[in-house]
């Protein structure tokens, strides 16, 4: 697997959305308000959790079947597709990648979701995998539909899959959503709004990738994730000891 | 620097109110996975005290968050991480410890809950004294736009925590009072009590790591 035996370098928060972003209304109380105290890395931070494959089942990865009960899932056959990369241009290789996802009309299988849209009794809406050696990774599933949420009275969420990356250190612990290109409701969408700079928002629209479809079968898009890379020690001693 | 040939990392984006379908999916209702990840850490043969970790997580109105993911990163009792970038040869890896587990506030009570072992202090940067026993925590959620790092320490270690290099550089010091654990015994068990409170008074220290 890829060790970091270095510190991560600075997370650039000009790239990251702030805290308060009152355009979305619940992060005004979810957000602290002084400063982070900034921390040289040490090993809590450049060490993480390591998974296995064998921790996983053969259909964690398949959406279309890890919860098929009485049949196959309503909705456009979609393959998602990427690399998870660091900022240094490497593959993260072997690092726990899972998402969940709403069904094609738009509803959460979750006891606190309320839309009129009805349940897909054939999907549960989450799966994981772990990138192989070069950091690749691929899911199958439903394009997820739009949804209203309770921001203005009239929001809707574009169509997107929330994604969750462990990375090889604690320090680059990852979540974020995946939307699909050419999807109408991104531009007014509160939530990616949260993100200051177009062009770190349109890093989370992932490009239809016809190459990887598979034909009379599954539609592909591709999504790309870089986590925070390592910095070069250059003219230091190694970081841990005495 | 736009000429240097380092990849921007991608944006953070809200856990959402539905987190628990891909990352807790019991919470959300239902079972999916034959092994799912959940808040028990401890195995039959795990070295060390045995602790449960319990607390909520409070908004800048101070009503307890029901819908928060939590994930904590521990030593193992030795103070060992359980990952090959730790070079603490001279300390046991202790095979039936991860060190990791996750879970959610409890959608009635807000309570959140870790069984658990107590770790053990680990080596500091170069320079720097060794860090008292802790916990790291990460937490997303609804309303959270880019996880939240923190530290638990333990209220019993007040001469380690005294030494800590990372409580130490905290200012003003009464903040660093955000990142103790009160210790409890509850039914013959122990119990840390750490509450996090996101905004407010009491405001939790929250690290840029």
């Amino acid at each position: 697997m890829t060790v970091p035996q270095a510190e991560f370098i600075q997370r650039d928060r000009g790239q990251q959305p702030p805290a308060l972003s009152p355009g979305y209304k619940t992060s005004i109380l979810r957000s602290p308000r002084l400063a982070l105290w900034s921390l040289q890395n040490s090993l809590s931070e450049f060490t993480g959790p390591v998974f296995g494959r064998e921790e996983l089942g053969p259909l964690d990865h398949d959406l279309l079947l890890n919860y098929a009960k009485t049949g196959e899932p309503i909705g456009e056959r979609t393959i998602v597709h990427g690399r998870v990369m660091d900022e240094n241009g490497r593959g993260v290789a072997n690092t726990l990648v899972e998402v969940w996802q709403a069904n094609a009309g738009g509803r959460y299988r979750h006891k606190n979701d309320t839309y009129l849209a009805p349940i897909d009794p054939n999907f549960g809406g989450c799966g994981r995998v772990i990138t192989d050696e070069t950091g690749a990774y691929a899911f199958r599933t439903v394009k997820p539909g739009a949804y209203p949420f309770r921001n203005q009275v009239n929001s809707w969420r574009p169509a997107h899959i929330h994604f969750s990356l462990s990375g090889s250190g604690f320090a680059q612990r990852l979540i974020t959503q995946m939307y699909f290109e050419g999807d109408p409701l991104i531009p007014m969408d509160a939530i990616l709004n949260t993100i200051p700079d177009p062009a770190a928002r349109q890093r989370l629209v992932a490009p239809l990738d016809l190459n990887a479809a598979v034909p009379l079968d599954s539609l592909a898009y591709r999504f790309d994730i870089v986590l925070r890379g390592t910095r070069s020690t250059l003219f230091e001693n190694k970081l841990q000891g005495n | 620097m736009t000429t240097l040939e380092y990849l921007p990392e991608t944006p953070s984006q809200t856990a959402g109110p539905y987190v628990h379908i891909g990352l807790i999916p019991h919470q959300a209702g239902f079972d999916i996975f034959e092994k799912p990840f959940g808040n028990i850490l401890v195995g039959r043969n795990t070295q060390g005290e045995r602790i449960r970790i319990e607390g909520r997580v409070f908004d800048g109105l101070g009503s307890p968050c029901r819908d928060i993911l939590l994930e904590i990163w521990q030593a193992n009792a030795a103070g060992r991480y359980n990952h090959p970038a730790d070079g603490q040869t001279d300390k046991p890896l202790d095979p039936g410890f991860r060190g990791w587990g996750r879970t959610g506030t409890e959608f009635d009570t807000g309570l959140y809950r870790f069984d658990t072992i107590k770790p053990g202090p680990v080596i500091g940067r170069r320079g720097h004294k060794p860090m008292a026993p802790h916990v790291n925590i990460w937490l997303a959620a609804r309303g959270i736009n880019i996880g939240l790092a923190t530290r638990l320490y333990f209220d019993d270690e007040p001469a380690l925590n005294e030494e800590d290099p990372v409580l130490r550089m905290i200012e003003p010091a009464i903040r660093r009072q955000t990142l103790l654990a009160r210790r409890e015994n509850r039914d013959g068990g122990v119990v840390y009590v750490f509450d996090i409170h996101l905004q407010g008074e009491n405001e939790t220290v929250f690290f840029d790591v």
